[in-house]
């Protein structure tokens, strides 16, 4: 390497360091750091607010292994897991593809089902609070029309309606943004491929099923993984929604541990599940990670 | 065309109209389950208090009823409304700068830790923003912001730039490497580069994040709820419950609430929706 190289090398590392600085400090001190304090926070008993932590070892780390609502929230987080990849994105690639398949005349159909993805988590939980409501609901309203007197239809009050009517709620709301996601998807396969597939013969039907959906297949990896992810570490719906209950049969790992950190000021507990919820979700996540790839191969 | 061509022909004429005939009725159900709750919740906003339960949901408000609306403006929903429209501005404008920052070095400079600085941003993405909840509570006391409406700056800013850096990095990759090096042809530096030709040419990368970075935004609750206690501090997502909490039983009154707080996002969604497909296409989908 000449000395021109070596002054053009260092200034570049010099620009480097400079344009990413901003967004590293940030992230060491909001993110990294927290994740750390985290672990830290997780071998004491403290209550958040006086000075006074009290080293306890690995004990909360040991009532973190057998306590039996910890791990029915995690029951709960997964089977929403399960249900949300189920749903959400089948159901995203269906309305891409119909929105694909049928072009610019169909945009009021993409504006119309976007909608849902904009409102907020918090929102939408007051909102199918009262769609959902025992007496006055929409649900309600609806047996009792085809039923022809009155029933009042539970679905927030019992044990597992609740979980499945948050899964629902959830579809609703996220089914959207996997929507935009497979337009974007279907919009970046280049058209050639398409007028060459017609040319050879090919049917529309024989072009999505053989070519476009298997050369979404990347895409789908990333929102199985997003979607997973974002299950995982749930929480403003439901919050607001059923706080937990009925019975904590909707509690997940989030408002289990926020509960535990903010309400009840179990401070050093809390740090516990946030790091034992931060373990799951990593080893989820690359395990699925390993799993996908493996799959790949064949 | 001999006959048996023109009975296939026929048949797949047929097959593919009953495919659309399907799929336009599904495309219409699914248009209802989508539209339903917000009918339910605009319709519901004019009614009075009692009227939703003995009325039924079926039936229009009758006497529509507007009152709801002055009743929120008058209880400070204007308050909520502006701090949200400003953390979200300071916090997008600040977020932005410091992604595009970011990733120009990442996208179109060749240093050593480059791959090593990419990994670990990508992998930051994955991080649960519940797990930090605790230390950030902490921080924010012990920087005496607590119940300051800027305490979330840093939280908003910092968890929306990983995906935002690994997005726009993906973007900047696309745009030529001659733009660049006839500049430096003609004297410009890095830092010239930077802003005279990268940054004007990211400009559609940009406006898709600041979408999507907007909406999660305004609707941040988390953060929110943990960092502001008084209703003088709160943003929108939290000005729900504290309406709740006066006014408990009065559904037409949250529901109204609701549909203001909605409105903003859906109008400016209707305006830009084009953006943000595009955007999509050119960073996100990569990955």
């Amino acid at each position: 390497m000449n000395s021109l190289q070596k002054a053009k090398a260092k200034s570049t590392a010099i620009a480097a360091t400079v344009f990413l600085a901003p967004a590293l400090i940030l992230i060491c001190v909001y993110m990294i750091y927290p994740v750390i304090d985290t672990f830290v926070t997780s071998v004491y008993k403290w209550n958040g607010i006086s000075s006074d932590k009290i080293f306890v070892g690995m004990s909360n780390w040991n009532t973190l292994i057998h306590d039996s609502k910890f791990w029915a929230s995690f029951m709960h987080n997964v089977v929403v897991m399960i249900f949300s990849i189920l749903l959400q994105i089948p159901l995203g690639l269906l309305l891409a593809t119909f929105l694909d398949a049928s072009g610019r005349k169909a945009n009021i159909f993409k504006i119309i089902w976007f909608f849902p993805y904009l409102m907020s988590s918090v929102a939408i939980a007051f909102l199918f609070n009262y769609i959902l409501a025992t007496n006055g609901g929409l649900f309600s309203a609806i047996a009792t029309l085809f039923s022809g007197h009155k029933v009042n239809v539970d679905l927030l009050g019992r044990n597992p309606q609740a979980l499945f009517a948050i899964i629902g709620v959830m579809a609703w709301q996220f089914t959207p943004f996997y929507m935009v996601y497979f337009i974007a998807g279907y919009g970046n396969i280049d058209t050639s491929l398409y007028e060459a597939a017609v040319i050879d013969g090919c049917t529309r039907k024989d072009y999505l099923f053989k070519i476009a959906i298997p050369l979404l297949g990347p895409i789908f990896k990333t929102a199985c993984t997003m979607s997973l992810i974002g299950s995982l570490k749930y929480f403003d719906m439901v919050f607001n929604m059923t706080q937990g209950g009925p019975a904590g049969g909707t509690e997940l790992m989030a408002t289990y541990m926020y509960k535990l950190s903010f309400s009840q000021f179990n401070m050093g507990y809390g740090s516990c599940v946030a790091a034992g919820m931060f373990i799951l979700i990593t080893l989820i996540a690359l395990l699925f990670q390993k799993v996908f790839v493996v799959k790949e191969d064949y | 065309m001999n006959n048996a061509q023109e009975i296939d022909y026929r048949k797949s004429k047929r097959n593919s109209r009953i495919a659309w005939g399907v799929a336009i009725f599904f495309a219409l159900f699914w248009l209802v389950v989508a539209l339903v709750p917000f009918v339910f919740m605009i319709v519901n906003s004019f009614r009075k208090q009692f009227d939703m339960l003995s009325q039924g949901v079926f039936h229009f408000p009758d006497p529509w009823y507007f009152d709801n609306y002055p009743n929120i403006v008058k209880n400070g929903f204007f308050g909520y409304f502006g701090r949200s429209v400003l953390i979200v501005a300071c916090s997008l404008v600040l977020m932005l700068a410091i992604s595009a920052c970011a990733a120009y070095p990442l996208s179109r400079m060749t240093f050593k830790a480059r791959g090593l600085i990419y990994a670990g941003i990508v992998a930051m993405m994955s991080i649960p923003m519940h797990v930090t909840l605790i230390p950030i509570f902490k921080m924010t006391n012990a920087m005496g912001l607590r119940d300051k409406l800027f305490a979330l700056l840093g939280p908003y800013v910092t968890f929306a730039l990983p995906m935002s850096i690994f997005i726009l990095t993906a973007f900047m990759m696309t745009i030529p490497k001659e733009v660049e090096e006839s500049a430096e042809i003609d004297g410009c530096n890095k830092f010239s580069n930077f802003f005279r030709i990268i940054l004007p040419l990211s400009k559609s990368g940009l406006s898709t994040l600041a979408i999507y970075n907007g909406v999660s935004m305004w609707n941040e609750f988390a953060f929110a709820n943990t960092l502001l206690t008084s209703p003088s501090s709160k943003t929108l997502p939290l000005a729900l419950g504290q309406f709740k909490g006066e006014h408990s039983a009065d559904m037409p009154l949250m529901l109204a609430v609701l549909v203001l707080s909605a409105l903003p996002m859906i109008i400016l969604f209707i305006i830009f929706q084009d953006k943000l497909v595009k955007g999509m296409m050119a960073g996100a989908v990569k990955g």
